[in-house]
């Protein structure tokens, strides 16, 4: 293969990890932006949405439809269990940024252990619902990575339409800029915090279940995740949604070509370092706006 | 004064004499126990008195151990390697710190998070050195302290309960000192201290220094006491450990790291021989000493009447 088909297959996989990852990321951001706080166990979140989305489909016989029902089924569980979580733990919290660190952190733990014990160490395969081989000139190329990325696209587009035109949507802002007004004009700040949590968590989900296909289903598989979701946020901005999706995309194909050149532990070493480095010098992301 | 200074020496003696008394395996166990007992100390100056909530800690034990252990490796004395690992744990946290000191909070847990991490990941990269997750088993010849055999198990428990004692006694006259004193101020309120006229940034900095130096010995003490040296070390798992051991025992408490130490690490033990559990026994405790008891043991005594507990 020649330069450019390689660089072409280079960007057609980054453009995927980049559509999954603006998914996970923009789940993280929501929770960072309104609630004003880090959830560690996100990855965790990401990771059960596979593990389920693998226990879905062994539950319905037929392939392509139990990808469909794991797709409907899994955000809503996981999202689920987060409203939990966020009712019962963080608000005892009073959502105190340090405490919740911690808390979070103790809960990956739990969720870690628990889809070990339940599903076992090892990686579940789970059956894309179709399967479509492109064909170009150079290389064929997987029709299913490219309706992730259609899938991603739309989902994101629905993120963005909730969060700018919906009543839920400024709901949400209004919570995000000013939390005693916004309770004191009747929002119930406590079922706008649980919901937030829950949509990041369902994000996460969405975004696992989209991978499974391609990538398998483990109990430790929320840790990648988690790190880049943590990296996008903060390249770009904390809180911002739009900054969020730019990073993703920038991230996500520079990953995807980078990755194909170098080593990917020096990549994950540059790529750590930068995000620490723009957080000490440039605590609102490099691309500018604060919320 | 002398009450403080008789419990902590009571506590000393109390531990020379399990030493004397213990079966082997829970020998071993106690030694082990007090050396991440120091790293907690370690992490006790900088989170309990301090206010530095950090996850990269795992770095400076990982570093005082990295530099150790490869001293040890290339034929240099057990001794300079216990001031290596200081030094290397020292550098570490002070490099961290002159970059990680200019944000504060969630930022800063994340900064520390990140640079933690691309250390373990540099261990990763360079495996052929460090050897990687696996890491190195260290030579016998290496192992001898002032004519002691750390391989022994008398001399072990005797070499790990002298490092903590001077950990121990160390902190103590640390945080009754009047720069102790500074570092509760910059951990109770940092905006007044300042305009009191006390730089917080520098007193931050030597702070984590000071706990990066802890951190470090305590690595360099763990390798050479039981001979083995690993990127493992450097993971977040052990940035959280020292974290889970000081609120247990209670943050800003003089006994506090060794007291959760002790008990963490049996709580940890018991549930992995029975179940397969220990992941979940170290979430649930972090949630529960979160929610219900932020002061950890004694720091919930000092509240409840006993207040000269240091």
């Amino acid at each position: 293969m020649g330069t450019g088909p390689l660089l072409l297959l280079a960007t057609l996989e980054g453009t995927v990890m980049a559509a999954v990852l603006a998914l996970a990321a923009v789940g993280l951001s929501l929770s960072f932006g309104v609630m004003r706080v880090v959830n560690v166990a996100h990855g965790e979140f990401f990771m059960l949405g596979a593990v389920l989305a693998w226990a879905v489909a062994q539950a319905v016989p037929s392939a392509p439809l139990g990808f469909v029902a794991a797709l409907v089924i899994c955000p809503v569980l996981v999202g689920a269990l987060a409203y939990a979580i966020d009712a019962g733990l963080l608000r005892r919290l009073k959502h105190d940024p340090e405490a919740t660190i911690v808390a979070t952190i103790g809960l990956s733990y739990i969720l870690q252990q628990g889809a070990l014990s339940l599903f076992g160490p090892d990686a579940r395969p789970v059956e894309a619902p179709f399967t479509l081989r492109l064909q170009l000139p150079w290389f064929g190329y997987s029709g299913y990575k490219l309706f992730v990325v259609v899938a991603a696209a739309l989902v994101l587009l629905a993120v963005w339409w909730v969060m700018t035109r919906s009543r839920a949507g400024l709901v949400m802002r209004a919570t995000q800029i000013d939390r005693a007004t916004a309770r004191a004009f009747g929002i119930n700040v406590d079922r706008v915090y649980a919901g937030t949590f829950a949509l990041g968590a369902g994000l996460a989900a969405v975004a696992a279940v989209l991978i499974v296909p391609i990538q398998q289903a483990h109990y430790l598989m929320g840790h990648d995740p988690l790190l880049l979701s943590f990296i996008v946020v903060i390249i770009g901005g904390l809180g911002s949604i739009r900054g969020t999706l730019i990073a993703a995309l920038v991230i996500g194909l520079a990953d995807g070509i980078l990755s194909m050149l170098y080593p990917p532990t020096l990549a994950k070493i540059f790529a750590t370092l930068a995000v620490a480095l723009v957080l000490v010098f440039r605590p609102q992301g490099l691309f500018g706006a604060r919320p | 004064m002398t009450r403080v200074l008789v419990l902590h020496l009571a506590v000393l003696a109390g531990l020379a004499a399990l030493g004397a008394v213990l079966p082997a395996y829970h020998h071993g166990m106690m030694a082990r126990i007090l050396m991440l007992a120091v790293y907690a100390i370690g992490y006790n100056i900088a989170f309990g008195y301090t206010g530095l909530l950090s996850l990269g800690h795992a770095m400076f034990l990982g570093a005082g151990m990295m530099a150790a252990g490869l001293w040890v490796q290339q034929g240099g004395s057990a001794a300079a390697a216990l001031g290596l690992g200081a030094l290397a744990g020292l550098g570490a946290a002070t490099l961290t710190g002159v970059l990680a000191l200019r944000t504060a909070g969630v930022s800063f847990m994340i900064v520390t998070l990140m640079f933690a991490q691309a250390f373990y990941l540099t261990l990763l990269y360079f495996g052929a050195i460090t050897g990687g997750d696996e890491g190195f088993p260290l030579p016998a010849a290496g192992r001898q302290l002032m004519g002691l055999d750390l391989s022994q198990d008398g001399p072990r428990y005797a070499v790990a309960l002298a490092i903590f004692a001077v950990a121990l006694l160390v902190q103590l006259a640390l945080v009754r000192s009047r720069f102790g004193r500074t570092l509760v101020a910059m951990r109770e309120n940092e905006e007044r201290s300042r305009m009191l006229g006390y730089n917080p940034f520098t007193t931050k900095l030597a702070a984590l220094a000071i706990s990066g130096l802890f951190s470090g010995v305590a690595g360099a003490g763990y390798g050479l006491l039981f001979g083995y040296v690993g990127a493992s070390f450097a993971t977040i798992q052990y940035s959280i450990l020292p974290m889970l051991y000081v609120l247990l025992g209670g943050a800003g408490t003089t006994l506090g790291p060794l007291l959760g130490a002790v008990l963490m690490f049996y709580l940890i033990d018991t549930a992995s021989s029975l179940t397969e559990l220990s992941l979940a026994v170290i979430g649930a405790a972090l949630l529960f000493l979160v929610l219900f008891a932020p002061k950890g043991i004694l720091g919930t005594l000092r509240d409840r009447g006993i207040r000269w507990l240091p």
